[in-house]
């Protein structure tokens, strides 16, 4: 990617250095990381709707054991601070994969794991295996914080898909049935698409929360768009082929910009689906549209 | 055909299992320049990366460099992200209680105090920053200033920049060049500290093997010069052991 003239960089000035500058192999992590946190968002999104999904249904099972699951999910999780969670999580998952795996794979061996302060598992338990390729490591490592992220994220999903489900109107799912739907109709057809108007606004917020969330990933080990810009904006000695003062504020404010860009064309997004799941609802949403429209008119 | 194909995948990862290197994940924090930083193309670079490796090839090790930040680099090494630390980490009896150093690879060395040009000498008694877990804190927070840490070492640089620590305390060698290079903005003030037993690779006390295979190639290249031969490049300091 480097171009021709960057060959130098001690032999350039103004524009051209600084198009040198912000096309070096370490500026391009830097770009790439903003992929990692889009792909951490848009990968654990469906998995927070499933679990918030699951979550809520379990709650409102007839089935005992099922019901206690969810209820312990969602006061458990929300109830415990979200750093602890996204501190634990990997850790114990990372740590119990690797001792079942230990145990496993390694009957012969007789010393135990925990030797005074180190976490010791045979070799060919580890995961991932200590000769993988680096991005192996860094894929385990992004994988353990989409779940981390989706645990958590989920039960307050499910919270609200709860909540939502409980607000549909009693009077719907009872004309449903006495237009003869049974349970599974009358949930898919009149319950489930109800629902939405209520739980878009807590959905909304969470996605929102969730964008703002990712700079915990680098509490991760992972190497965010937070970590490079805290990198490359720290003041460079002549150690580095292009030093500089304290430029922070400047890559700061590009993550600034990049945030709000992206939550503002999320609301624009919300404020179309709210609109969509507005239509046909027995709500103040759905009658301040009808009014607008007659304004309108 | 296929049976040739066969004995030739067989013959392959064999002859690679037969002499398949062990693996050494090497922990660094790259934000401690001259020790350890990410160079302009993304990679680790500094003194310790080429020291480290020169100590693989020695021990018959296969290296791989893992960034870790410093403050969680202990308890990483400890449940077994990486294998060794190389992160400028200075040999302590404190640090020793959890892990196992090698000998030291860069001596003991001095710590010093940086401030504004025109700073009183009483300012090592005001506000000090220093990088949080470092000797230098430790020492900050026992001397009766204020100790104000940091996560990263260039931060604490920053708040002596502007204004939010009266001076910072760090490895001399650490801040030389940034003295150097702030155009007279930045001096040294107060006297040098001698400060922990040197420079080591910090090794899960479990592997003793590893350790002791490290720490006979340390001892080769102190024996051959070439371990003064990088210490001169990286620091110019000549003849270190």
């Amino acid at each position: 990617m480097m171009m021709e003239f960057c060959a130098d960089p001690k032999a350039l000035e103004g524009l051209q250095w600084m198009a040198c500058y912000l096309t070096t192999p370490k500026h391009f992590q830097f770009y790439f990381s903003f992929i990692i946190v889009l792909t951490l968002i848009f990968v654990t999104a469906p998995v927070v709707m499933l679990l918030g999904f699951g979550g809520a249904l379990a709650r409102r099972s007839d089935f005992l054991p099922l019901k206690l699951l969810g209820n312990v999910y969602t006061s458990m999780v929300r109830g415990v601070p979200d750093i602890i969670f996204f501190l634990f999580v990997p850790i114990a998952m990372d740590q119990g994969i690797e001792y079942l795996r230990h145990k496993t794979l390694c009957p012969e061996v007789t010393e135990p794991v925990y030797r005074g302060n180190d976490f010791v598992v045979c070799p060919p338990a580890k995961m991932p295996l200590g000769d993988a390729a680096q991005w192996v490591h860094e894929t385990w490592g992004f994988v353990l914080a989409v779940i981390a992220f989706a645990l958590v994220f989920g039960a307050f999903a499910a919270n609200t898909i709860y909540g939502a489900l409980d607000a549909v109107p009693r009077a719907q799912l009872e004309t449903a049935r006495a237009y003869g739907m049974n349970d599974r109709q009358t949930f898919w057809r009149i319950h489930l698409p109800q629902m939405w108007t209520y739980a878009l606004p807590g959905l909304s917020n969470l996605w929102m929360i969730l964008i703002k969330a990712t700079p915990l990933l680098f509490l991760l080990g992972i190497e965010d768009i937070v970590y490079w810009a805290r990198e490359l904006g720290g003041s460079k000695t002549s150690f580095f082929e292009y030093p500089h003062p304290d430029w922070r504020v400047w890559y700061f404010l590009a993550l600034l910009i990049f945030y709000l860009t992206f939550t503002w064309l999320s609301e624009k997004v919300f404020n179309r689906l709210t609109a969509r799941a507005n239509p046909g609802q027995s709500t103040m949403g759905n009658m301040g549209q009808n009014l607008r429209l007659e304004a309108g008119r | 055909m296929r049976k040739l194909i066969l004995a030739a995948v067989i013959a392959a990862v064999s002859a690679g299992t037969a002499y398949a290197q062990q693996t050494v994940r090497m922990g660094t924090e790259g934000a401690y320049e001259p020790y350890n930083f990410i160079n302009d193309k993304g990679e680790i670079d500094g003194f310790e990366r080429e020291v480290g490796d020169k100590l693989c090839e020695i021990a018959g090790y296969k290296c791989e460099w893992v960034k870790n930040d410093w403050d969680s680099i202990i308890p990483n090494l400890l449940s077994g992200n990486y294998d060794t630390i190389m992160a400028g980490m200075s040999i302590t009896d404190e640090r020793k209680e959890k892990i196992d150093f090698t000998q030291n690879y860069f001596p003991p060395t001095a710590s010093a105090y940086m401030a504004l040009k025109g700073t009183s000498a009483d300012a090592i008694k005001g506000n000090v920053a220093a990088q949080v877990n470092t000797i230098q804190a430790g020492y900050v927070a026992e001397s009766g200033a204020t100790l104000v840490e940091f996560s990263i070492a260039d931060e604490t640089v920053a708040a002596v920049k502007n204004g939010e620590a009266d001076a910072v305390f760090a490895d001399k060698d650490y801040l030389q060049k940034i003295v150097d290079e702030s155009g007279g903005e930045l001096v040294f003030i107060g006297d040098d500290i001698p400060l922990g037993g040197g420079v080591g690779m910090g090794i899960r006390k479990s592997d003793t093997e590893m350790r002791d295979k490290f720490d006979a190639a340390i001892t080769q290249m102190k024996g051959d010069g070439s371990l003064n031969a990088m210490i001169e490049k990286w620091f110019k300091i000549k003849n270190a052991y």
